[in-house]
């Protein structure tokens, strides 16, 4: 039996991380395999969150396959995002409104 | 059997549209070239003349070759070239080379035209002769196997390699196996995909060769410090370039990858192609493609009659010489931006439809585009375009296995 993440989607069964499929309101809770945890922020459309605790210096899979690799170590449910992983190749280029939340983007 | 009714040219190939195009050859020459096109717009003529045009005035190889496969695109019925006269682009081999398409050409020089005033009277009385003897080209009835396709994603974000890029993919494997080919590219953003796509190349040296494009671009990225990511891709949900890249790749679908070609190189048959839009050897003249329409025009270059363009930050963009339909990814966006879209990809994202049902429903809208439906950037009237300094190599016999 498939387990149902709610509004996040998982893409592969290999994926550390699970991506929103609709906005999510900070303090929304979330069954994740390990057990409940409580969104800590806002997680707009499309941006992920961690399926479980990922140590610092770990790969990041989504669609089973590397994305990057964390910089910290993050907590199960935390946001995934450019604060706490890097590309393996070249840095990622951001603007202030990189978490999808600032004043008149992404919500 | 389609009811695709093509402009049948010279060379056998057949166009969806029959587009004037007025062509600059330097950006002095810009303004007085879209004057003349602009006097066509609000007539029973709009849309049928677009401007083209290369604004820098040292000379390029690949700018040259690029003008000419544009200007012989199959879309194209005939061509005004608008020169200033001291630029450094070689208009004699550009004109001669439409001349030998069979196509109407006429080039324009400013300085001896009598100026702007002159220039563009000159120019729109001969558009007017022009277009009523392009209208009785001979027309050929059309199949889905003598189509060329290109797809592009551009203002991408968390949801386009959700949604919108495999139900392209998906469109590119029904048409694939239509027997149209089919042209994914920006190898920039494939850094990531190197190896599972050398897998898919019908050939081991092929596969090779996709490898060693994709890490070109890598080197070519790092040079400039910048990857192909623009900073909306992370406020979308995308982190890094890999990511972004696994989301774009799934646009090429799953059809066997048939040949590399580059910008201006036209598909031997059909199949699946992927285009190698970075320069080779040193970096020169900065980024690859500044900007999507710098995509859409090299793979209009290689014949492509439309282009797939999936967004999910939202695009608005349609292009000179062939059509754009543009899928949108996310279902926030298409709500916002509805009058710009042609597909709502976003309803797989919400759970109405799947991606299966979405990607026949790009294909059959590629049909109904090649037999005369406008896009909604056509309608809108969106005629980007795009040319800057390159060079390449030409491609070797190993990138094209199967065109013997």
């Amino acid at each position: 039996m498939t387990h149902d993440f709610g509004p996040f989607l998982l893409l592969s069964e290999k994926d550390n991380v699970l991506v929103a499929r609709a906005n999510a309101a900070e303090g929304d809770r979330v069954t994740l395999e390990t057990g409940p945890v409580q969104l800590t922020r806002a997680i707009p459309m499309a941006h992920k969150i961690a399926r479980h605790d990922i140590a610092c210096g770990a790969p990041i899979l989504k669609y089973g396959m590397p994305i990057g690799v964390a910089t910290e170590a993050i907590h199960a449910g935390a946001h995934v995002h450019v604060h706490n992983i890097r590309s393996a190749y070249t840095a990622t280029h951001m603007l202030q409104d990189a978490d999808g939340l600032s004043a008149g983007v992404s919500l | 059997m389609s009811d695709i009714q093509g402009w049948l040219r010279a060379d056998g190939r057949k166009g969806i549209r029959n587009t004037l195009v007025v062509a600059y050859l330097v950006e002095c020459a810009h303004f007085v070239a879209a004057e003349i096109v602009q006097k066509f717009r609000n007539t029973p003529h709009e849309g049928e003349v677009q401007l083209i045009g290369f604004p820098g005035c040292y000379p390029n190889e690949y700018a040259a070759q690029m003008m000419e496969k544009l200007c012989t695109h199959p879309n194209v019925g005939a061509v005004l070239f608008v020169s200033l006269g001291c630029e450094s682009f070689d208009k004699v081999r550009a004109a001669n080379a439409v001349d030998a398409s069979g196509r109407p050409v006429k080039t324009l020089v400013i300085q001896r035209t009598g100026g702007t005033r002159s220039t563009i009277q000159a120019g729109t009385d001969w558009i007017r002769k022009t277009l009523a003897q392009i209208a009785e080209g001979p027309r050929a009835a059309m199949g889905v196997d003598e189509l060329i396709i290109g797809t592009v994603c551009g203002g991408s974000d968390g949801t386009s390699g959700i949604s919108g890029n495999p139900a392209a993919g998906k469109a590119f494997d029904l048409l694939v196996a239509e027997g149209a080919a089919c042209i994914f590219e920006e190898t920039g953003e494939l850094i990531g995909c190197e190896e599972i796509m050398a897998e898919r190349a019908i050939t081991p040296e092929l596969g090779n060769i996709l490898r060693e494009s994709v890490q070109k671009a890598e080197r070519y990225y790092a040079t400039l410090g910048y990857g192909s990511f623009a900073a909306g891709n992370a406020a979308g949900g995308l982190s890094t370039i890999e990511e972004k890249s696994l989301g774009a790749y799934v646009k090429s679908g799953d059809s066997p990858i048939s040949g590399l070609i580059k910008p201006g190189d036209i598909p031997p048959k059909g199949g699946l192609y992927l285009m190698d839009v970075v320069p080779d050897g040193d970096v020169r003249f900065g980024f690859p493609n500044i900007s999507d329409n710098a995509e859409i025009v090299e793979m209009i270059a290689s014949g492509a009659h439309m282009t797939l363009f999936v967004t999910g930050r939202g695009s608005v963009v349609g292009s000179a010489i062939s059509p754009v339909i543009k899928v949108c990814a996310n279902p926030d966006t298409y709500r916002a931006l509805a009058e710009d879209m042609d597909v709502n990809a976003g309803d797989i994202i919400e759970g109405r439809r799947t991606i299966p049902e979405v990607g026949q429903e790009i294909r059959d809208l590629v049909v109904a585009v090649a037999a005369g439906q406008q896009t909604r950037s056509e309608e809108l009237g969106h005629r980007e375009f795009i040319l800057t300094y390159k060079s390449f190599e030409p491609i070797g016999p190993a990138c094209l296995p199967g065109a013997a």
